[in-house]
């Protein structure tokens, strides 16, 4: 039996059934968490997955018609026009639980009225491809917020599946059969100690046994002296 | 409890400059150890929600990705910059599948 020094007392086996049945619930409960962890975290993989591979392209194409603007008008003239944003993004998270796993939920209001009007620009001095690319962009945005949203979360849950992970090994593998060897270690000791205790009993009920076995011999003995001198 | 957070965008000039007119925060950064800087300046903060870097320069700070990888906020997240997708953002959800079921199932 290793690493176990615990007194064998009657006390402590009580202490470690208790510690076993606890051990034993949170093992359960822990199992179950990172079983429904699990389900979620596939399912926004999934869905980041299907998301990124969306947003990548579609950046690359919004990518392309910049590339298409700033080639149709000067670096300059450009910079210029996108000094000055017209609208402003901000950003409210708020959170959201999911098995015990707080996630970011996002939500953006731009400070512009209506979403024809976003371009900080004078149509005179620009090229109409940079209106079509901003124009995409903004559509884009949207997703690109969803993605931040949901990649998050997908990282926030690797995290704690990989610590749930972690406890219910740690449980299933050290804290269980532990408990288990100690408390059988304790079982045995206790009715090993009965055991004694019964023999050392039936030894001196034996010996008290001889002891009055002799002494009645002895009186025995005493009379017949007594009267054989009669 | 809502509070309003910011969203930046790191990354080259060119292709950050697009986000400037949606009035996201841009900050255009030529060296990866500059990007590093102002993430770290993003992140103390405290009220900047996203990042948005592209993935030419964070295949340069793969530290930098790990060490806010478990923070809500900022989420920093992988765009590709005008050079293309390098499929950095790709692999990591590779990597966040790895480190939750300890190995590689899909």
């Amino acid at each position: 039996m290793p690493n176990i020094t615990v007194n064998p007392t009657r006390m402590e086996l009580t202490r470690l059934k208790g510690k076993l049945r606890t051990a034993q619930r949170g093992h359960k409960l822990l199992k179950d968490k990172r079983d429904e962890l699990m389900k979620q975290f596939l399912d926004t993989v999934r869905e980041v997955r299907a998301l990124r591979r969306e947003v990548e392209e579609e950046l690359m194409t919004v990518h392309g018609a910049f590339t298409v603007a700033s080639a149709l008008m000067s670096s300059q003239a450009l910079e210029q026009a996108l000094l000055d944003p017209k609208q402003s993004v901000k950003l409210t998270q708020t959170t959201k639980n999911i098995m015990s796993v707080n996630v970011p939920v996002y939500d953006f209001q731009t400070q512009t009225r209506s979403d024809a009007d976003i371009y900080p620009y004078g149509f005179a001095a620009t090229s109409g491809e940079l209106d079509t690319a901003v124009d995409a962009l903004g559509k884009v945005f949207r997703k690109m917020l969803k993605l931040a949203e949901v990649e998050k979360s997908a990282q926030l849950m690797a995290e704690e599946i990989e610590k749930t992970r972690r406890r219910v090994n740690a449980l299933e593998y050290v804290v269980i059969p532990n408990t288990q060897d100690a408390i059988r270690y304790i079982t045995m000791k206790l009715d090993e100690n009965d055991r004694a205790t019964t023999t050392r009993l039936m030894k001196v009920k034996d010996m008290l046994l001889q002891q009055s076995i002799e002494e009645q011999r002895q009186r025995d003995a005493e009379v017949l002296e007594r009267f054989r001198e009669t | 409890m809502a509070t309003t957070y910011r969203i930046a965008v790191i990354g080259s000039w060119e292709s950050v400059m697009g986000f400037r007119a949606l009035g996201l925060e841009t900050y255009p950064v030529t060296a990866p150890e500059e990007a590093r800087e102002t993430i770290r300046e993003l992140a103390k903060s405290g009220d900047c929600g996203i990042i948005y870097l592209t993935e030419q320069l964070a295949k340069d700070l793969p530290d930098v990705l790990d060490r806010y990888k478990d923070e809500l906020r900022p989420a920093i997240i992988l765009i590709p910059g005008r050079e293309g997708s390098l499929g950095i953002g790709m692999n990591n959800i590779q990597q966040s599948i790895q480190r939750a079921v300890g190995a590689d199932i899909l």
